[in-house]
């Protein structure tokens, strides 16, 4: 060993793709699927809500995707997947039985354990809901130990709307305040119209008392977040999932940056304090 | 430890380290510029050459002396050894509907890196930082790190873009070396040799020396002294970091991003940039897969490619990114600084963009202001 070398080496376990086989595969919307997944050999891995994974397509590459699934039961990962890139194809093309490849858990956890005792207001946009879906178990699972529980969820069109029927059971089983919107509806839609910041004013919550819990695209996440601060739920207390392209999911590779932080080794969790500042500089 | 050597004795090093079996990598001049390469003999040392820098511009001249280490840095830095430009990672192969993925295993001869800039040293504690001193770790870069022996020599002739004197990392390495040399050419051509570490003492040891006498020591401190005289200070240090996050939307941004190409030599030259991405390759049949790291580059749009575009599309936000992440973003990551101030991102920029003077150009606005 060089005597030079004075920095002590962290895990070198982390780059090898484990295979994973499919074990069910569910089409959600005209372009998201979510699939699960099984070890082919062993345990599986168990992260923490709010913590994603590299899924690799054999032979395609690699992507970061949350995991989607309800911790506190399963045994199997869960994710939810939209069809938009070559690697995000090919892992929606796959069948029951396909192997697929997962690295991880990486990243943090939202403050669930934190926000016991208080009321948790999530928000959610589009495919920024199976993100959050780990934390809404979490809470449903253990509902005495929190306070209200306002889920808002917004989607371009009834038809990007994922797990509507599980969202509505969970309104009706669990003592969710739940309310749904779609910027634009169809003929079926009987629900709100408009954007779902629209939402929050009318939410019930005790805003000295609160965690918000903010998904979607990052303009939604900066607008729902001033709602909040809005309604005087301060900025340390609203948690936003930030996305970056990913190579390595471990702080090496450097794309995920955003100014001061790596999305992968200090997020993707943040409170919108630590990122508003960013969010705000164009292309930063 | 230390000693004094005479020229030859460059010859005995050379031989000693070859004869434990390590590479010897080393400065030697190929196609018109100075490179890291593999030498068998100290003879294969740019002996009495020295660079002509300017920004965009890079050329040797003969001196007309036999100076071995007679000039500053070329296009090339030691992180061609350390974070190699391309590492296969994984072979991928199918298996029965499954998959089994092989890590390469991460095996480096050792090596010895012979002539090594104090900006170089700093760099190589940069990147360790970054690529081993996290939570996770790059396995090629530990295995090629622990597997490298460091024999700097101190710097008595900056180029002209060389400002390590403003990062605080030269002309004189103080720490991370196993051996360290000053060249000294006033008098008698000789160096003064110092080992920092306990095999760094025990290949001085083996090495033909006089004892460093008093008048040995000040000559070599001279060296260092004149060649910080001769940068000044030419990046106020102090304030950038604050400096460049309080402007973020510069107008100076769009003035370079006028000039910028975009070609990423700034960053395949740069001693600290890690970036990488990983391409996977399949072969004919399908069956098999591999997985291959490379250099990357921030100034690129795939770079950060995501869903619905990069976020990065514009010329303006890659220049703001590769400078703010060098002097002042790096130091929130890493809590060290990015920038060693060898200059080479200055040389070797076809258009000759001057990391000095943007930050110039950003700070003259800043003070102009009430």
């Amino acid at each position: 060993m060089a005597q030079t070398l004075t920095e002590t080496a962290g895990s070198l376990e982390a780059m090898t793709p484990v295979p994973y086989a499919v074990t069910a595969k569910r089409q959600d919307t005209y372009d998201t699927w979510t699939l699960e997944l099984e070890p082919v050999d062993g345990a599986p891995i168990v992260p923490g809500p709010g913590q994603f994974n590299m899924l690799y397509a054999f032979g395609v590459g690699e992507v970061p995707i949350s995991n989607a699934g309800n911790f506190a039961t399963d045994d199997r990962l869960v994710h939810t997947i939209r069809a938009v890139g070559a690697v995000t194809k090919a892992l929606c093309a796959v069948e029951i039985g396909t192997v697929v490849g997962v690295r991880g858990p990486f990243g943090n956890t939202w403050p669930i354990e934190e926000a016991k005792g208080k009321d948790v207001v999530i928000v959610a946009g589009g495919i920024g809901l199976p993100p959050l879906r780990p934390a809404i178990y979490h809470v449903l699972k253990n509902r005495k130990d929190y306070g209200r529980f306002v889920l808002l969820y917004g989607a371009r069109t009834p038809s990007d709307m994922l797990f509507l029927d599980e969202v509505k059971s969970w309104q009706r089983d669990y003592d969710v305040d739940l309310d749904l919107t779609v910027d634009a509806g169809d003929s079926d839609w009987k629900g709100k119209v408009g954007l779902v910041t629209k939402l929050i004013p009318p939410a019930q919550f005790d805003a000295d008392d609160a965690r918000g819990f903010i998904v979607g695209p990052e303009i939604m996440m900066k607008f729902v977040a001033q709602e909040l601060i809005n309604r005087d739920l301060p900025a340390e207390s609203i948690y936003v999932s930030m996305e970056r392209t990913m190579r390595c999911g471990v702080g090496l590779c450097g794309h995920c940056q955003i100014g001061p932080t790596l999305v992968c080794r200090d997020g993707a969790v943040y409170t919108w304090d630590e990122v508003e500042s960013l969010v705000a500089v164009k292309e930063l | 430890m230390r000693a004094v050597l005479a020229p030859e004795a460059l010859e005995a090093i050379v031989e000693e380290l070859r004869r434990r079996d390590w590479r010897v990598v080393a400065p030697t001049v190929r196609d018109k510029a100075i490179v890291y390469d593999e030498i068998a003999s100290a003879a294969e040392l740019p002996v009495g050459w020295k660079d002509v820098q300017a920004p965009g511009s890079y050329k040797l001249e003969l001196r007309d002396d036999e100076a071995r280490f007679g000039y500053a840095v070329g296009p090339q830095s030691w992180k061609r050894e350390l974070l190699a430009p391309s590492v296969r990672l994984l072979q991928i192969e199918r298996t029965h509907g499954s998959f089994k993925a092989a890590e390469d295993a991460a095996e480096a001869k050792r090596t010895a890196f012979f002539g090594v800039r104090p900006c170089e040293v700093a760099a190589i504690k940069i990147q360790d930082r970054v690529l081993i001193g996290g939570s996770f770790a790059d396995g090629d870069y530990l295995a090629r790190r622990k597997n490298s022996f460091v024999i700097a020599v101190n710097c008595g002739e900056p180029a002209a873009n060389c400002f390590c004197a403003s990062m605080n990392t030269g002309p004189k390495a103080e720490d991370g070396y196993d051996l360290v040399l000053t060249e000294i050419l006033d008098g008698a051509h000789r160096f003064l040799a110092e080992a920092g570490t306990g095999e760094g003492a025990e290949l001085l040891a083996k090495l033909p020396q006089q004892p460093a006498a008093d008048a040995d020591l000040s000559a070599a401190q001279k060296v260092t002294d004149t060649a910080r005289e001769k940068m000044g200070i030419t990046l106020d240090r102090s304030d950038v970091r604050d400096l460049l996050l309080a402007n973020l939307e510069h107008p100076r941004y769009d003035d370079v991003a006028g000039r910028c190409l975009a070609c990423t030599n700034c960053t395949l030259a740069c001693p600290t940039c890690f970036c990488t991405t990983v391409d996977d390759a399949n072969d004919l049949s399908g069956a098999g897969s591999e997985r291959t790291r490379k250099w990357d580059s921030c100034f690129t749009a795939q770079y950060s490619e995501m869903h619905g575009g990069g976020t990065r599309r514009s010329l303006q936000s890659r220049y703001r990114q590769w400078l703010i992440h060098k002097l002042a973003t790096w130091n929130d990551q890493f809590d060290t600084q990015g920038c060693v101030g060898c200059g080479r991102c200055i040389t070797w920029c076809p258009v000759g963009i001057d990391i000095r003077e943007e930050v110039s150009a950003i700070r003259a606005t800043q003070e102009a202001k009430p």
